[in-house]
């Protein structure tokens, strides 16, 4: 293990945490800062996360105060420093080719705590950081928050004995800063299961207030229909790859595939209309002409029959759907053109091209 | 300031994360800032609504000047000041 060679005690000990902003890693902070660490904080950037991006694309709820970021609240709540960090481009092979396999959807959850536990280590080494912490709980997730996945997760990430857990460390062999005598292992917790009582005391104890309910999941790859369209794309490109754009658009509209070769993305609100609106790039973006009606995005290689039952599918989405006839516009590479069809009747959208 | 109110500042560099979904127009800031001096605004274009909540709480945790925000339409521009912490 690349360790720091330090026995003496450093002034401050400074701490790097994995925040995600839920209960368990705010606590794991102020664990350590009651005790005098100085605690800064990463949350790293997917691409997959689920939180508030389905919120931003879609019309507003009446009254709904838009979504938030929860690590960069739970951090500021804790008056810790944060650091965001992009590491969607790296993920992508994580996501494609996992070496631990997948969760019950498309989750590497497994092979995604020891990708961040590895780059946060390389964040300890760098900024000056003695030791890494999270909150993982002992027996907390079924498939990376096992006894038999930490040591992996240590091991693989190169953290070792760098990575102490505050919420479970009573369960847990020492770690060195504990060794070292920089934490006090007696003023950790030995939580384990999927009770959440425990935290909910500590919490309560603590005087933490404001977090956000533990819904289990914020991550896309765990969405069962997300999953199902993240498949659709990898089995129709004939690859298992995605881009940054793809990640985006698999999160809007409504998704319809009537043929291998092409696919439609039909946006469901004004807001998604306008979203999808910006991705015309490398596509085809069909409208109503003069009349009210969605955004429709064509992916893939269609012929000219092909974009005209696109038109008819995405005429049937709009107002103009009991119209004998209607004036669609498409537009794709800077070029224009007008195609007049008949709307789609309803049994005539079949549901298997539904993705 | 908060909402619309007086002139917009005068920025010395613009950040346009238009489209781009949260924390990404945060992240963008970040970047940004890292290349500008203490006391030089930025100007953020972006039209995810999180950022009304998330910019301020982002100055605040990392120690920067929040001058405010303004919304039309679906767009949003705000403005930062690097390292100015504390609320103006």
């Amino acid at each position: 293990m690349n360790a720091p060679e330090r026995v003496e005690r450093p002034n401050p000990i400074r701490a790097l945490g994995l925040l995600s902003g839920g209960l368990d890693s705010t606590l794991a902070a102020r664990l350590l800062m009651e005790q005098g660490i100085e605690v800064e904080c990463v949350n790293f950037h997917t691409g997959f996360c689920i939180q508030s991006h389905t919120g931003a694309m879609r019309n507003p709820k009446p009254g709904a105060e838009p979504a938030r970021h929860d690590a960069l609240h739970a951090a500021g709540n804790l008056g810790v420093k944060l650091h965001l960090v992009d590491i969607a481009e790296d993920y992508v092979r994580i996501v494609t080719d996992p070496k631990h396999g997948y969760g019950k959807n498309l989750n590497p959850c497994l092979d995604c705590k020891i990708f961040m536990v590895h780059k946060a280590f390389e964040m300890m080494q760098t900024q000056g950081f003695h030791f890494l912490f999270t909150g993982e709980v002992l027996g907390q997730r079924p498939m990376s928050q096992r006894r038999d996945t930490f040591p992996v997760i240590d091991r693989e990430s190169e953290a070792g004995g760098w990575l102490l857990r505050p919420l479970t460390a009573l369960r847990m062999p020492l770690t060195e800063p504990e060794k070292l005598g920089w934490v006090d292992r007696e003023r950790l917790m030995g939580f384990s299961g999927r009770n959440r009582k425990p935290q909910m005391a500590l919490a309560a104890r603590m005087g933490i207030r404001d977090y956000p309910s533990p819904a289990g999941g914020c991550c896309f790859l765990t969405d069962e229909n997300y999953a199902r369209k993240l498949r659709d794309l990898w089995a129709y490109r004939g690859a298992r790859a995605y881009s940054m754009e793809d990640i985006l658009l698999l999160k809007a509209g409504r998704h319809l595939r009537p043929a291998p070769h092409f696919k439609l993305v039909i946006g469901r609100d004004e807001a998604e209309n306008y979203f999808l609106s910006g991705f015309v790039e490398g596509r085809t973006l069909i409208k109503a002409r003069d009349l009210p009606g969605p955004v429709t995005l064509v992916e893939g290689t269609p012929s000219f029959e092909d974009l005209t039952l696109a038109c008819r599918i995405a005429a049937r989405f709009g107002k103009a759907r009991e119209l004998p006839e209607v004036t669609m516009t498409l537009e794709s590479a800077g070029c224009k053109e007008s195609r007049v069809v008949k709307p789609l009747a309803a049994h005539e959208v079949l549901e298997d091209w539904h993705v | 300031m908060s909402e619309a109110s007086v002139d917009p500042p005068v920025a010395d560099r613009m950040v346009d994360a238009r489209r781009l979904l949260c924390p990404m127009p945060i992240i963008k800031v970040d970047t940004a800032m890292r290349d500008m001096s203490d006391g030089q605004t930025l100007e953020v274009r972006a039209t995810d609504p999180g950022l009304v909540r998330d910019l301020p709480a982002w100055c605040r945790v990392n120690g920067h000047g929040y001058l405010g925000i303004r919304q039309v339409g679906r767009e949003l521009t705000a403005w930062v000041v690097k390292g100015q912490s504390g609320e103006k």
